[in-house]
């Protein structure tokens, strides 16, 4: 059964929110749109993101990481939003593992997102629905955009790359490969939740230096030492001796 | 039972796909723009882009935000009678009537004093025509924003090997292995540096980042190494001290190709102290440097021809040439420099360990030389000598403003061009890369006038508004050493000021010092907030009067695309286009898009029809041009010679019959020419089908070593880059530099710099790169001002002039001070709580946020956040302006009076580079009896005629199809 999912590379994510805006530019004029901002030009302006980047400091100085952290719905294998829903509004698809929300059905009464533990659902405040992710549903099956775009708009638009998007029960998919390689891991697993969004963890390149590396015969220095060292012309044994 | 709601079906409404180029940021990405019934539904990144290849960054697709802006000016603007400066109120008026008035003002300007006119923009990637303006309409008064950006990484580095970062060239990481980047923010460049550093990255490099704070491109960095703000020439010196002293240069590199083997006169008491040892071979042409130097050869032991064949010269020791004149290799003096630049000095000054300083020169020069690339390429040389192979030393380098935005940035520059080039880095792979037009003579052969009589009544300017002086006679100053420009460029003060110097303009304006102008005129820049030192003086001086009740600064024209704090004090108002409405061109005579296997241009091309009356400011100039009758664009009957700007763009050349026009694609009649051609009909039609690019990929045997490339450098030539075909040669020592002591020194025979300048002028103008504290550092008093205090711009508005998006402020809408915890609370400041920073100018009241991810010694915050009470259309109580902040009013455009001036710029003494990361500040709690609100306050801007409607709520839905979408869900 197919699993559609994120991989998210922090290795490479510099936190620049491309991500953020290309999915709210793509949804709030797609099938999940509008997405409503509040306060647009006010004080505390806010609205609805599916994506959001969060940003952690982690250690004390000088031995500090700054982390940044891309989240949006993790299309959880065994979502607890589903179960929680009394219209039946929160839907995981059988066809591809999607978490969607039928807006027809939903009534904004938020068991949805007091359910889900990672905090990702989104009450739209003017149309009174629960929104949330789609993995741009309404672009990655869509016959008239290229096949190389039919991807989430996140995908497309990161600029690091940082985020691939594939089948996760596919052991042959390029997302399955990077997360049984490169340490990928869900977020709270305990929880039971199986998320199949996964992220790729922080990667260190360190060098390292053997001594005898800043010994080399072929130290450049080598070629300034001067010829003659002394005079030549100063006197020498022979000027006074013929043994 | 509901329908259920079909995911995947697709609005309706009528869909176009149309390529143009992004203007969001200064990196100009290819991007592709889907509307939907006319109205912008996606913008993405244009997959066939060679800038960006399909990525988008954050304000690139919020491009909507912008487009549909309640911030847009839509209507010209006029001062209403009566009301005073500042208070911004205004009256609509037509274009007809606007540029009745702009004709008549600057005709009688022209006609009298064609100085009295300045021209001032925000954007330097417009250059080639505005400085064609300016040029032609015959005044001096002419910058972009570069001598407030990174005017001394551009001539640091052009200065030393003749490119620079960004624009112009750049760290190759498809095929470095160690990446160091200096005092980077998370911009210059943003999307083509995120897609090189992930590649990296995930290519097994590694990765050091060198900075006060750890954020954007730091934080994947495998490495940071905190450094105190202001200390990266002592870090990169003493770098390149444990490169010499332990061998690990790249000799071969050093002898070639720089001026490293070369002899300096080394007696104290003859005339030619300090300057190279010549042969008496015929001079090489203008600009190049010429080809005359002496090697001592280890081989014969004596003094040879420099690169004479078969040669091999010493690099260190002192020689006695024939004449009896002692002399050094330019290498050894460079030693002799950095012997007391030890590790253990440094560490003091940056606050890195002494081991960290060494490692990183052991990292550098190990890898530089054990790690080598050697690419199957066959190349020959300028000198003829022909090569298999292209070698290049893996190790990479970036710097941005972090190093250049210091008084000592231009030195420090020298010594990082210089420690990229001991490595032997310079265009090869894995090393710095040109990108075309560059690599330039250094320096390049463009030159300012020279004297007050180059400028002239109804005559265009006798040279160009900005160049690159070589030589002390270069300078553009009066007969008693005063300056000509109103920005003091080119003067004594500074005198490689080749970016100008828009943060003293408004100033020295003001002042009337050196003169007093009529028409200021300024293009997206906002000095009236965020683009300006000592923000609320200047604010004061834009509308301060004199005895007779006349404004100071008389006329004030600002041309720009939305309500900014700046529009407030123009007496007209030039309502602009946004990216997506107008014709643009990223031209080859100004900063191209180029890559490094060859030369890129590219244009925007309106997707979308212009709003309300805005008209771009292009078209501006066009008209005006003509209507002046300025020579370039008038014909000899004085008619016009273009009828709108994409007409010029096709047929401008730069002189009759030459074939340079600003596109460089698809010239010749047919379109069967490139670089250079005749006006071809259809050249934009040409760039419309091909995405809005003109690539020319060279030979691989063309794209590496093109300082010394003959086959790169005759292209050039031919194609008409290059005046000519001569190598250009690293300044390890800089001749040129040396020429500037002299003459202060009194000692050559040349412009002399007025006497209370002598001193500056020796000192800074060292041939060889030395480090010295920041000048405002050095003139504060740092037990008072412990702390360095600097700032940043957040990818998410990188370079952007318009953060009131309705989406970017949901990222950002106010800003902290960043400050690590023991510092803060060392003056009992809590996190989250408000507290005041403090220069020795001036003071703001700001949120503090603790961080680990700054060094302690340091503060700093998002610049350009906060925003004035009003400005942008945002709402009188919006975050920008209750709780943000700018550090600019701490920030002063001038140094203390001292020994240089009483009133002396607070630049870098070589190039006028503003010094906005010298500020040293004190922090101390607000009371608690204090406003909550940042502090200073003004009062509110009110909402300019033509702007738009502010609601409480966005639901942005593109096309026809709103309406319905808005009835979706239960209301």
């Amino acid at each position: 059964m197919t699993q559609l999912a994120l991989v998210i590379d922090l290795n490479v994510c510099v936190g620049c929110h491309a991500c953020v805006t290309s999915c709210k530019e793509w949804n709030t004029s797609g099938s999940a749109g509008f997405m409503t901002d509040e306060n647009p030009y006010g004080k505390d302006p806010t609205g609805t993101f599916f994506n959001r980047v969060q940003t952690y400091e982690i250690g004390e100085f000088p031995n500090t990481e700054t982390l940044h952290f891309p989240k949006s719905c993790l299309h959880c294998e065994d979502p607890p939003c589903v179960p929680v829903c009394p219209t039946g509004a929160s839907y995981k698809r059988e066809s591809d593992g999607i978490v969607l929300v039928d807006y027809d059905k939903c009534i904004g009464c938020r068991y949805c997102s007091w359910a889900c533990p990672y905090g990702v659902r989104e009450i739209d405040e003017t149309q009174k629905v629960m929104k949330k992710c789609t993995l741009c549903v309404d672009r990655i099956y869509d016959q008239s955009l290229p096949e190389s775009e039919r991807k989430p708009a996140c995908v497309l638009a990161c600029p690091t790359s940082a985020r691939l998007f594939g089948d996760v029960h596919d052991s042959e998919s390029d997302v399955s490969a990077v997360i049984r390689e490169e340490g990928g891991y869900q977020l709270m697993p305990e929880w039971g939740t199986k998320p199949a969004n996964h992220y790729l963890p922080r990667r260190k390149t360190r060098m390292r230096i053997h001594e005898d590396e800043l010994q080399r015969a072929d130290n450049p220095l080598n070629k300034e030492q001067r010829g003659p060292r002394g005079p030549i012309d100063a006197p020498t044994l022979d000027d006074s001796t013929s043994w | 039972m509901a329908v259920v709601h079909d995911p995947l079906k697709q609005p309706a409404g009528r869909i176009e796909n149309k390529n143009t180029t992004c203007y969001m940021c200064a990196c100009r990405c290819g991007i592709r723009v889907t509307l939907r019934d006319g109205e912008v539904r996606y913008i993405q990144g244009n997959p066939e882009h060679p800038l960006n290849k399909g990525v988008i960054c954050a304000k690139g697709a919020s491009g909507i935000m912008k487009q549909y802006s309640p911030a847009r000016l839509t209507k010209p603007l006029r001062r209403k009678a009566g009301a005073e400066r500042g208070t911004a109120q205004f009256e609509e008026i037509s274009w007809e009537e606007t540029f009745d008035i702009l004709e008549q003002r600057l005709k009688k300007l022209r006609a009298t004093d064609p100085k009295k006119f300045a021209l001032f923009t925000g954007r330097d990637q417009m250059q080639a025509l505005t400085g064609l303006f300016s040029k032609q309409f015959g005044t001096p008064n002419y910058a972009a924003h570069g001598g407030f950006c990174s005017v001394n990484m551009a001539t640091g580095m052009i200065y030393t090997m003749g490119g620079s970062f960004w624009e112009f060239g750049g760290p190759d990481l498809d095929r470095a292995k160690l990446f160091v980047m200096i005092g980077t923010a998370e911009d210059h460049h943003s999307n083509p540096m995120k897609m090189a550093l992930s590649k990296f990255k995930r290519n097994g490099g590694r990765f050091i980042s060198v900075n006060p704070i750890r954020t954007g491109y730091s934080a994947i960095a495998d490495e940071w190494v905190p450094i105190k703000p202001g200390t990266d020439g002592a870090l990169i010196l003493a770098i390149i001290h444990e490169l010499i002293r332990t061998g690990l240069y790249d000799r071969e590199f050093l002898v070639q190709y720089s001026n490293a083997a070369e002899l300096v006169s080394a007696d104290e008491q003859s005339d030619d102290f300090g300057l190279f040892a010549r042969t008496d071979i015929p001079h090489a042409p203008d600009c190049f440097d010429p080809q005359d130097r002496v090697w001592w050869d280890r081989n014969q032991n004596k003094a040879l021809h420099a690169r004479t064949a078969g040669a091999d010269p010493f690099l260190l020791g002192e020689f006695i040439l024939p004449d009896g004149r002692k002399a050094k290799p330019a290498f050894q003096l460079l030693k002799e420099r950095v012997e007391s630049y030890t590790p253990e000095w440094a560490s003091e000054v940056t606050g890195i360990p002494v081991e960290t300083i060494q490692r990183l020169a052991h990292e550098m020069g190990i890898t530089a030389r054990d790690e080598k690339i050697e690419l199957p390429i066959a190349w020959t040389d300028v000198w003829g000598k022909d090569h298999d192979t292209v070698t290049g030393n893996p190790v990479a380098f970036h710097a941005m403003r972090g190093m250049a935005a210091h008084s000592n940035g231009f030195q420090t520059i020298r010594a990082l061009t210089i420690l990229m080039s001991i490595l032997g880095t310079i265009d090869r792979p894995g090393g710095f890369r040109h990108k075309a037009p560059f690599p330039r003579p250094i320096p390049p052969c463009a030159k300012t006038p020279k004297s007050p009589d180059d400028v002239q009544p109804n005559t265009p300017l006798n040279g160009m508004p900005l160049g690159w002086p070589a030589h002390p006679n270069d300078l553009f100053v009066d007969e008693n050493g005063q300056p000509v420009r109103i920005d003091k460029a080119f003067s004594w003060e500074f005198p490689l000021a080749a970016h100008g110097l828009m943060h003293n303009v408004i100033t020295n304006a003001w002042r009337q010092d050196p003169y007093a102008i009529d028409t200021l005129l300024i293009f997206m820049s906002n000095m009236a907030w965020n683009s300006t030192m000592n923000t609320d003086n200047v604010r004061k001086m834009l509308n301060d009067k004199d005895d007779s009740g006349e404004y100071k600064i008389p006329f004030l024209v600002v041309c720009d695309a939305f309500q900014s704090e700046m529009v407030a004090y123009a007496d007209l108002v030039l309502p602009d286009t946004t990216y997506l409405e107008r014709h643009d061109v990223m031209s080859m005579l100004d900063r191209p898009i180029s890559e490094f296997d060859g030369p890129v241009d590219s244009v925007r091309i309106p997707v979308v029809p212009p709003t309300g009356e805005c008209k771009p400011f292009q078209e501006v100039l066009i008209e005006l041009g003509s209507r002046l009758q300025l020579p370039a664009f008038t014909r000899a009957d004085g008619t016009r010679k273009f009828r709108d700007y994409p007409d010029f763009i096709t047929n401008y050349e730069t002189e009759p019959g030459s074939g340079i026009g600003f596109l460089a694609g698809w010239r010749g009649k047919g379109g069967e020419k490139f670089m250079k051609g005749e006006p071809n009909p259809n050249q934009w039609e040409m760039y419309e089908k091909n995405n809005c690019v003109f690539h020319y990929e060279m030979p691989k045997s063309f794209q590496y070593m093109r300082n010394w490339n003959r086959g790169y450098l005759n292209w050039a030539q031919e194609h008409r880059l290059l005046r000519h075909a001569e190598p250009i040669n690293i300044h390890i020592y800089s001749e040129i530099l040396m020429n500037f002591r002299l003459a202060a020194q009194g000692k050559l025979d040349c412009k002399q710099p007025p006497d209370h300048l002598r001193k500056r002028i020796e000192t800074y103008f060292d041939p060889l790169p030395f480090y010295f504290e920041p000048l405002e550092a050095s003139l504060t008093d740092k037990h008072k001002y412990p702390l360095n205090a600097v700032t940043q711009r957040p990818m998410a508005m990188y370079h952007s002039w318009d953060s009131q998006n309705a989406w970017l402020r949901q990222i950002h809408a106010y800003n902290f001070l960043y400050v690590h915890p023991k510092t803060a609370q060392k003056q009992g400041i809590d996190d989250g709580k408000w507290m005041w920073v403090e220069s020795m100018h001036g003071k703001a009241r700001c949120l503090c946020r603790y961080s680990e991810a700054v060094e302690p010694g340091t503060v700093w915050t998002w610049n350009a956040i906060g925003k004035a009470k009003g400005a942008w259309r945002l709402d009188k109580d919006a975050n920008e302006s209750e709780l943000g902040f700018l550090l600019n009013h701490v920030i002063s455009e001038e140094l203390p009076p001292h020994a240089d001036g009483k009133h002396i710029s607070n630049s870098d003494p070589n190039t006028g580079q503003a010094g906005w990361y010298d500020v040293r500040v004190r922090i101390y709690p607000a009371g608690a009896d204090e406003p909550q609100m940042s502090y200073p306050q003004y009062d509110a801007m009110p909402a300019l005629p033509g702007t738009g409607k502010t609601g409480k709520v966005l639901k942005y839905f593109a096309g026809a199809f709103r309406r319905k979408a808005e009835k979706v869900g239960k209301q």
